[in-house]
């Protein structure tokens, strides 16, 4: 359950943040050629590649309590941040993501940019894709690392965000424009109430409480994430509806 | 110092995010959970209990700005 659990958080983590890495990579390379976004997305993965395999190996000569107290945490923030957003998209206090606008708003700001050569690359090109690719890769980092490492299973979670890469990554190529009908709030709400639910667990028994029957209360804890964030979209909406009201 | 400075900027943003209440109520929520356990209490439920109520307080927060936003 909890493997099953790990991959899938894993996989649409990354994939929500490869759609917003797309959309960038696209607009440098349709605005500013190919070959800078392509350099550029080069060297983010590979910044990425060697945070992970520095992080990584470093995590695991942490004490387990220390370790699941401190991820717990950090899966708490990452997951509430998550839940946060995707509740108040879905209640209606804020707009839901559109890839297309940002597409066409990176395009125009893409084209406008003057033209700076610098080791045969277009620089303005190059750095868009590489922060773009950085940025979101980064969370994804962050995630594998820490969920990977809290269940012993950096494995298992690099396996998800490997496949969310290819996946989005032959989408990508296939269509090549933004995947504006990816369900991405609804991507975010079930990422944001795993890493809320694993916050919780890991937390708590990283600061010497144990829950009742171990792992098996997680199920009850999803259902707990859920109910809540359910019962927020609920209150939210009412809440909205007597502002307009007024 | 203002690389510095914007290094610490997106770290803070990073993890912390739009709302410093939500991750400090977590943080003492955490330290409230580490004291009950410590006592030989059971703790397991005042981790739920606490993220509820952050999340709530959070939601209703950035709510409460959209609409009183000039």
């Amino acid at each position: 359950m909890t493997a099953g659990f790990l991959i899938a958080s894993a996989f649409l983590a990354s994939a929500v943040e490869f759609v917003e890495a797309l959309t960038i990579v696209l607009a440098a390379g349709v605005s500013r050629g190919w070959r800078s976004a392509l350099a550029g997305l080069g060297a983010a993965t590979l910044a990425l590649t060697v945070i992970v395999a520095a992080l990584g190996p470093a995590l695991t000569r942490i004490p387990i309590s220390a370790l699941r107290l401190v991820v717990g945490a950090l899966l708490l923030a990452f997951g509430l941040q998550w839940l946060r957003k995707a509740i108040l998209r879905a209640s209606g206090f804020k707009a839901l993501h559109d890839e297309e606008a940002i597409f066409a708003q990176e395009l125009a700001e893409a084209r406008a940019a003057g033209k700076e050569e610098r080791a045969g690359l277009d620089w303005y090109g190059f750095t868009l894709a590489f922060k773009g690719v950085l940025l979101e890769g980064l969370e994804v980092a962050f995630i594998v690392i820490t969920f990977g490492s809290a269940q012993g299973r950096i494995d298992l979670a690099a396996l998800g965000a490997g496949a969310a890469l290819v996946l989005v990554a032959v989408v990508g190529v296939a269509v090549r424009a933004p995947l504006a009908r990816v369900p991405e709030n609804t991507m975010k709400f079930a990422v944001g109430t795993m890493l809320t639910t694993f916050g919780i667990f890991w937390s708590t028994e990283g600061a010497g409480a144990h829950w009742p029957g171990s792992d098996a209360a997680l199920p009850a804890i999803v259902a707990f994430v859920l109910l809540l964030s359910f019962g927020a979209v609920t209150l939210l909406r009412r809440r909205r509806l007597s502002f307009s009201a007024a | 110092m203002r690389r510095l400075a914007q290094f610490g900027h997106f770290w803070w943003d990073f993890v912390v995010g739009d709302d410093w209440r939500a991750a400090a109520g977590i943080a003492l929520a955490i330290g409230i959970t580490a004291a009950i356990a410590a006592e030989g209490i059971a703790a397991w439920w005042f981790m739920p209990v606490a993220v509820a109520a952050v999340l709530w307080l959070s939601l209703r927060r950035a709510a409460d700005n959209e609409y009183t936003r000039p």
